[in-house]
């Protein structure tokens, strides 16, 4: 079955898979999310969206409190987050 | 006065906890010079490494061979892994691998499992690892490692036997519920090294390899990752081996020995220092071999002056070596060495030879 990004509801509950790990490190220079045989630098934006994608939180919740943390408007960080989701998941680093 | 170390945080360490292992495949990437049971090193050494490894900067921890399970020990080294901070990829070939044990693993912090198949065809598969009834036990360990609900990625090793089935590899890694899919075209070193004649595909059977993967990528978009490792003999330019020397990885041998890469010490004069006798630390940092191709200014022409000099850091130090007879050289695979023409002998001289399989 294709995940692609548009088709990330507001009310699907994105994680990270097992395999798939967020950590900060040191000697790396800040957030790094680990994967089967992969490691991706993650800017602060980006962990700050990965953080939350903890299987409980909706992909709504997330976008809301993104916005009200960053004051940053509610649309453009919608947008953003599904496009680096839709993105993760294609890469099978994410599931919802 | 305070130094400032600029040496870059390395990201991978290659565990290569045996050279044991129950299958004989021709390309196995061990050396020729087996390490023996009696010099491996012990669990708390590998604890030790780990610790030391993640202090480094190091995120990830392959646990390889050989074959990793044949010891007994690998829970507690999972384990060790775990505690370190690594992140812990197993490099099985499956065979020897009971599930009680995977469990274990599982249980012990394992976050990924990479299973080893030879080929989609079953007798084919056997026969290339010179082990009757692998295939199906490889099979069955693949269920069980996605029934625990570890990710799975199938390494397929792709050469003249098999290369025309990489849609079926791709599909075989589909069925058994990889997440993951290495199409890794052989790369000739060790034994893969003695039974290059018999390996060594043709340039039409690699461009349609290489055209198979590209289609099957876009079939199977968002279901499984399709990673290829390429044929660098057929390539214009040489591959970033190693993402370059010194630069991103490190290998230890069974027996402790510190390797910037798995092929290392066929360069003649190189030292390796031990995690016996050296902190993984002071071995990254001082020791001669890693600091010998580090960087640049070990090039000589036409790397030196290259534009593309940091994007493949002059290719392969020991295919440089192994074909143009100096470690120094240009990787003769680049079509600017002056050694590329040996490159060109050497993917004509195809011959079906029977296997020299490795020895365990």
């Amino acid at each position: 079955m294709d995940q692609s990004a548009a088709q990330i509801s507001d009310d699907a509950r994105p994680r990270l898979p097992r395999g798939v790990r967020l950590t900060h490190n040191e000697a790396q220079g800040g957030w790094v999310l680990l994967a089967p045989e992969r490691v991706f630098k993650a800017d602060a934006v980006t962990a700050e969206i990965l953080k939350r994608c903890n299987g409980e939180a909706t992909l709504g919740a997330i976008v809301d409190d993104l916005a009200k943390t960053f004051a940053a408007p509610r649309e453009r960080i919608h947008s953003d987050v599904v496009k680096l989701l839709g993105s993760l998941a294609d890469k099978k680093l994410l599931e919802h | 006065m305070a130094a400032l170390d600029l040496t870059p945080a390395p990201l991978g360490l290659l565990a290569e906890l045996t050279h044991r292992c129950p299958l004989g495949c021709p390309y196995c990437s061990n050396p020729l010079a087996l390490d023996k049971r009696d010099d491996e090193l012990e669990t708390a050494l590998w604890a030790r490494v780990f610790r030391e490894a993640a202090s480094l900067g190091i995120l990830q921890v392959h646990l390889s061979g050989g074959e990793p399970a044949a010891r007994r020990d690998l829970p507690e080294l999972v384990k060790a892994a775990r505690e370190a901070g690594l992140y812990s990829n197993l490099i099985t070939s499956a065979v020897g691998l009971t599930a009680k044990t995977l469990g274990a693993l599982a249980e012990a912090g394992l976050d990924h499992v990479q299973i080893s198949i030879q080929d989609s065809d079953e007798p084919s598969a056997d026969h290339i690892a010179g082990y009757k009834g692998a295939s199906a036990r490889k099979r069955a360990l693949a269920s069980e490692v996605v029934r625990l609900g570890l990710p799975l990625t199938v390494n397929m090793v792709v050469h003249r036997a098999n290369i025309g089935r990489v849609e079926q590899m791709v599909e075989l890694a589909l069925s058994l519920g990889a997440s993951r899919v290495e199409i890794a075209h052989v790369q000739y070193y060790g034994w893969a090294m003695k039974n290059r004649a018999a390996l060594m595909p043709t340039r039409e059977q690699v461009d349609e390899a290489i055209r198979q993967v590209e289609v099957l990528r876009a079939r199977h978009h968002g279901q499984i990752v399709i990673d290829a490792v390429v044929p660098d003999y057929y390539a214009r330019f040489p591959k970033p081996c190693m993402g370059g020397w010194g630069r991103r990885s490190v290998n230890v041998t069974p027996a402790g020995k510190v390797l910037p890469c798995h092929a290392a010490e066929v360069i003649p004069g190189l030292e390796f220092w031990n995690v016996r006798e050296h902190s993984l630390a002071e071995i990254w940092r001082a020791s001669p071999a890693f600091s010998a191709f580090r960087g640049i200014g070990w090039m000589e022409e036409p790397c030196k002056s290259c534009s593309r000099r940091e994007l493949d850091f002059g290719g392969c130090r020991c295919q440089a070596f192994l074909i143009a007879g100096n470690a120094r050289a240009a990787d003769p695979v680049c079509h600017l060495s002056p050694h590329h023409t040996l490159v060109e002998q050497l993917t004509a001289k195809r011959e079906d030879a029977a296997y020299s399989y490795r020895s365990s």
